[in-house]
């Protein structure tokens, strides 16, 4: 139900390196997944909003101020790479 | 003080009545993990500076100082920022993060007085139901070595039952706080959805993700629950619903009170032992004056596949963020420059996520993308919605739910990780309560023949989490675990 080739255009889509290895193993797990998923689609849903949050977000204000928060240096700590203040990245041929 | 009986609430009681000092009790629990880490890993991260912390605690309690959990140990899920202490969510790709900042949880646990005793072990980014999707190793049950813990906060759940923390934190997407309470013989509850704030919380299914104490006794959920809920202008998802003082509240008194039992939630699929666990503590809250009402959710077949449409479209979403550029692991591009950005992106996620999370983003991405939108996510949330009111219905006919948590108790080591369905189906009694946005507990109730713990669980209608504390005292008082985990001899 879902192909190889499924895997690999999803995989390039979510930015994930995958094995063809890995790719087989995933369109026979994800396959039996589905399969098993199916019956939901037999569900009646018609005229029914969708949920995205399961309780009712109340909302509230605060005042638009301006608060401290931690050094540029902080922020930058965990860069893998960084020159300064600034991330860097090697380069890309492409 | 024995690590392995003493509850928080005595602890707590113990350091304000100078019976002990923050510092004997916390070097007591690290003394313990220092014994039986190596065998269990419930520990990815033990805190260095916890003896030092523990006799700030100390020197502020002599001047009468210090909040509703002074001096308390309690280690916490590594999938909480901990400003200056690693953080990993059991990941590679985070293997090597410092959080500049703490979760809004943490800080107000602080503010309270913990003492942090470290960050505990889970499933990779808290997707997994038995601690072996791990990139710090599998974790190990304390009941039996041979068995998983429960997942995703497998850590949490073995270092409480082990007398390794008195207390600990986990999160709670689709059963992952009360699913290994309950496969390690302790108490574990999710809160509703809103109640605690996710702020600094590493993300997996927004919409579903909640934290949530696991402790030793009920009591002891109440306290912690009650020093970490309450409404965080840094999520905007987080009610301003009043935070009762539960642990005061709670009532052992239950006439009156109807008890639905979800006819789906005992079906043939549920197995014997369990099912007599669960009718036990059903006897014990009848006695304490309980009526039971069978109650019907025709959709709990649903609610398995609509989690994983869900958490994985969610997930597939949160997960972009690690990208190797701003923060954790990236590919080495020294040797093999990449030929494009894309390719940048995927070697370093590739390489830096396991395969259980691999598998769910691009499960989640094939269901958010286009042509598959409609049938699958979209479905999954219009489904949600019809799930969440027939749950509203139940609850007008009675005042809590009780149900089993699992099918069964906990299973071996690698019995079921290659199979990704059968581990997904696990999760049937305990996903509802996330998508529908409940709160839900698991309280001991017995054990097993091979002599693994079986937890019963307890659901209420949204902000009721009394309801819980108040049955769940009851079913404590009536089938307390009296044996200490068999697998720390």
């Amino acid at each position: 139900m879902i192909s190889e080739e499924d895997v690999a255009r999803v995989a390039l889509l979510a930015r994930l390196s995958i094995t063809n290895e890995e790719t087989k193993r995933l369109a026979t797990q994800l396959s039996s997944v589905l399969g098993h998923f199916e019956h939901v689609s037999k569900v009646n849903t018609e005229g029914v909003e969708p949920m995205v949050t399961p309780t009712d977000i109340e909302g509230f204000w605060r005042e638009d101020k301006v608060e401290g928060w931690k050094s540029a240096e902080a922020a930058m700590a965990n860069a893998p790479e960084a020159t300064g203040n600034l991330f860097k990245v090697p380069p890309v041929v492409g | 003080m024995d690590v392995l009986k003493t509850s928080l609430k005595e602890i707590r009681d113990g350091i304000r009545g100078k019976k002990f000092s923050s510092a004997e009790v916390t070097k007591a629990y690290l003394n313990q993990i220092e014994k039986w880490n190596g065998k269990l890993n419930a520990y990815i991260t033990v805190n260095d500076q916890a003896v030092a912390a523990a006799a700030k605690a100390d020197e502020l309690i002599a001047k009468g100082e210090g909040g509703a959990l002074a001096g308390v140990p309690i280690a916490i899920k590594d999938m909480f920022c901990t400003k200056g202490m690693r953080t990993t969510a059991g990941s590679k790709i985070l293997e090597n993060f410092v959080p500049p900042y703490s979760a809004t949880v943490v800080e107000r646990l602080e503010k309270a007085g913990m003492v942090s005793l470290g960050k505990t072990n889970q499933d990779e980014f808290a997707m997994g139901s038995s601690s072996e999707t791990s990139a710090f190793g599998v974790g190990r049950n304390p009941w039996n070595l041979d068995y998983v813990p429960g997942g995703s906060s497998g850590g949490s759940a073995a270092a409480v039952a082990a007398g390794m923390a008195p207390a600990s934190l986990g999160t709670d997407t689709g059963g992952s706080i009360r699913q290994p309470a309950s496969f390690c013989g302790i108490v574990g509850i999710k809160p509703t959805y809103g109640r605690v704030s996710r702020y600094g919380i590493v993300a997996f299914a927004s919409s579903l993700d909640q934290a949530g104490p696991m402790t030793k006794t009920v009591a002891d959920a109440a306290l912690v629950l009650e020093a970490m809920s309450g409404r965080d202008p840094r999520d905007s998802t987080t009610s301003a619903q009043p935070v009762p003082q539960w642990e005061q509240k709670i009532s052992k008194n239950l006439k009156g009170l109807k008890v639905g039992l979800p006819k789906e939630y005992f079906s043939d699929r549920l197995q014997p032992e369990t099912r007599a666990a669960v009718d036990r503590a059903i006897e014990v809250v009848k006695k304490a004056g309980a009526e039971t009402v069978e109650v019907s959710l025709p959709l709990t077949e649903m609610a398995v596949p609509i989690y994983y449409l869900v958490c994985t479209s969610e997930a597939s979403s949160n997960l972009a963020r690690y990208d190797g550029v701003r923060f954790g692991f990236r590919a080495d591009f020294s040797k093999k420059p990449a030929e494009d950005l894309a390719e940048f992106y995927c070697r370093t996620r590739g390489e830096g996520f396991g395969g259980e999370v691999k598998r769910r983003i691009i499960l989640g991405t094939y269901a958010l993308s286009s042509g598959y939108y409609d049938a699958y996510y979209k479905k999954a949330c219009q489904v949600r919605r019809l799930l969440r009111q027939q749950f509203l219905d139940a609850f007008k006919q009675c005042d809590v739910m009780m149900s089993p948590v699992t099918t069964s108790p906990a299973f071996k080591l690698f019995e079921r990780i290659s199979d990704p369905l059968e581990m997904y189906l696990n999760d049937i009694y305990t996903t509802s309560a996330n998508l529908v946005g409940i709160p839900g507990i698991s309280v001991p109730a017995g054990f097993s023949g091979n002599k693994l713990p079986i937890g019963v669980q307890i659901l209420a209608s949204h902000f009721n989490e009394q309801a819980l504390f108040n049955v769940g005292s009851v079913i404590e008082e009536g089938l307390a675990i009296k044996e200490l985990p068999h697998g720390l001899q």
